[in-house]
């Protein structure tokens, strides 16, 4: 679903944000990337979704080799991928049910396909009685599970989140974590960055560390690729 | 190993995440039509979505169609006097009229049947004629010198058709023609049109269409721009949806979109509003003219924009709009990227 081939991210001025990784993620797969603030995971993240671009090296996603794409086949691609951020990028001028139905807005699906999808993906999220509401008048918790039935409602293959229970307290991060474990059991491949080492060890999945842009630890390693 | 693909997840289960929809029946259905259909659907949301936007906030939005509307008013209201004076030049189109005189030995009937003649022809719309007798009886009249003519023999005026062209055929290049083929008719001795002031008249009028023409490319220039910083604005308000929205794979045809049809609202909004400033206009011009008139014993009415004049210029208005937005939307939207 994601793999690195001695991939790396130099900024201007000679500093690498991300140094040789390889790095391969099976489908199916629940993955999660730590390492301290500045280390490299959101770096990765971005360049999953081609928020930046690899400087040297391979990245394939879904099969396609990012460094191909070209700038109007992005959104293509970013289609196939739920992204959840640490501030929730919601629009506040808009419904929890408008945002959540943007995805599929600009896909291009017809209103009753909207409506249907995106109260299941709200359902999920327990949020179905929000639907009205701004994000606004939100917790922040249910801020997140907005940008999570947003992320979602597309059923995209590939999950990634960055930082998304930074703002939480252990019980609901522990339940946005467990959110994300559904959605991998019904065969989403998840990819959650979190400094929070604690509550991921406790989740018991691959984790991937990263220290200033090298990867240096991987639950996973030696019991070989796929 | 091989994650199943969309299609069969989306069939397949049905309690995750991706259980949303019964089936993957993905932008309404795949064939050419259902497309056209989906594609025709995201414009019409855009039409009445950058409708809305513009609703909401009333103040901002007026403020800016105004302008456009005083812009695109202004050579409207031009044209249109322009108009009006050609109408009243229309009016005086006996000044373009031509004076045939006829050769000394012709006689009565071949005057007449010349007469005739000339009333026949399409460009033609009346003839006058002057018999020797009464050009002397109007001469004496008139001048001082009726007496010198007493010391002559015989009457020395010639019989005199006046030849006035109908409407269509009294611009001054037409009239020229047409004094040319009456100049070699074999009973005219003289064929005479006395021009100057109506050609003078005409050039005027040139002046003033040109002038026209001119500000009306400057002010349409100026509509362009007023779109085109109106837009550029509205995409810096809203950079942080700009972002949200490539994030999650808008393209840029999605992104641009409402702001295209903001241009457009603008431009024909702003045309409307024009429309309705230059009929107001001419309505409070409507009395005064008609004393005008009076006083010259004629009955004038102000003609307004044509229907055709209307629609060009709703449909200029479009365009500008359209045009401006156009203008903001590539250079800024692409400057726009998450990070």
């Amino acid at each position: 679903m994601i793999q690195f081939n001695q991939a790396g991210k130099r900024y201007e001025g000679g500093r690498e944000g991300l140094s040789q990784v390889d790095l391969h993620i099976r489908p199916g797969e629940m993955v999660f990337l730590t390492g301290h603030s500045g280390a490299g995971k959101s770096t990765l993240l971005k360049m999953i979704a081609l928020i930046e671009r690899a400087t040297y090296g391979q990245v394939i996603v879904n099969g396609k080799n990012l460094s191909r794409i070209r700038r109007r086949q992005i959104p293509y691609v970013r289609r196939d991928i739920g992204i959840i951020f640490q501030n929730h990028k919601l629009l506040y001028d808009r419904s929890v049910f408008d945002n959540v139905a943007l995805p599929l807005v600009i896909s291009g699906h017809n209103h009753s396909e909207i409506q249907r999808r995106v109260r299941a993906a709200l359902d999920k999220v327990g949020l179905l009685d929000k639907e009205r509401r701004f994000p606004i008048m939100l917790s922040g918790g249910e801020q997140q599970r907005v940008g999570i039935a947003r992320a979602v409602v597309n059923k995209p293959p590939l999950l990634l989140a960055d930082e998304p229970t930074g703002n939480l307290d252990p019980k609901l991060s522990g339940e946005i974590m467990h959110l994300f474990e559904q959605f991998n059991q019904v065969g989403v491949t998840v990819l959650v960055a979190s400094h929070d080492i604690a509550l991921i060890t406790l989740m018991g999945q691959r984790i991937l560390t990263l220290e200033e842009g090298r990867l240096i630890g991987d639950t996973d390693a030696g019991k070989g690729e796929a | 190993m091989v994650r199943p693909h969309r299609s069969e997840r989306d069939s397949g289960t049905e309690s995750g995440p991706a259980s949303v929809g019964k089936r993957g029946a993905s932008a309404g259905g795949s064939g050419p039509l259902a497309r056209l259909r989906a594609y025709g659907l995201a414009h019409l949301q855009a039409l009445v979505f950058s409708l809305g936007r513009i609703s909401h906030s009333p103040l901002s939005s007026l403020m800016t169609i105004a302008v456009i509307a005083i812009a695109l008013a202004m050579p409207s209201g031009l044209h249109v006097l322009l108009k009006n004076f050609q109408g009243v030049s229309d009016d005086w189109n006996n000044a373009a009229q031509i004076s045939l005189f006829v050769k000394q030995n012709t006689d009565t009937a071949a005057v007449e049947r010349l007469q005739t003649r000339l009333q026949a022809m399409v460009e033609i719309d009346k003839v006058t004629g002057i018999s020797p007798e009464q050009a002397l009886a109007e001469f004496r009249r008139l001048s001082d010198f009726g007496d010198a003519l007493k010391a002559l023999d015989e009457n020395p005026f010639p019989t005199v058709l006046l030849v006035q062209p109908t409407l269509d055929y009294s611009a001054p290049a037409v009239v020229k023609s047409l004094l040319v083929r009456l100049r070699d008719l074999p009973q005219v001795e003289v064929a005479q049109l006395d021009m100057e002031w109506v050609e003078r008249w005409y050039a005027l009028m040139e002046i003033g269409k040109r002038a026209v023409l001119i500000l009306a490319i400057l002010l349409a220039l100026a509509v362009l721009l007023i779109v085109g910083n109106t837009i550029r604005l509205a995409i810096q308000n809203r950079r942080d949806e700009i972002e949200v929205q490539k994030l999650i794979g808008a393209t840029d045809a999605f992104i641009r979109r409402p702001f295209l049809y903001s241009g457009f609202w603008h431009g024909l909004l702003g045309a409307t509003l024009a429309w309705l400033l230059v009929n107001i206009s001419l309505i409070l011009l409507q009395g005064p003219v008609q004393r005008l008139s009076l006083l010259y014993d004629g009955s004038y009415k102000l003609q307004s924009l044509t229907f055709g004049a209307s629609l060009l210029l709703l449909l200029l208005g479009m365009l500008l709009g359209y045009g401006g937005a156009r203008m903001a939307v590539g250079r800024h939207l692409r400057d726009i990227e998450p990070s």
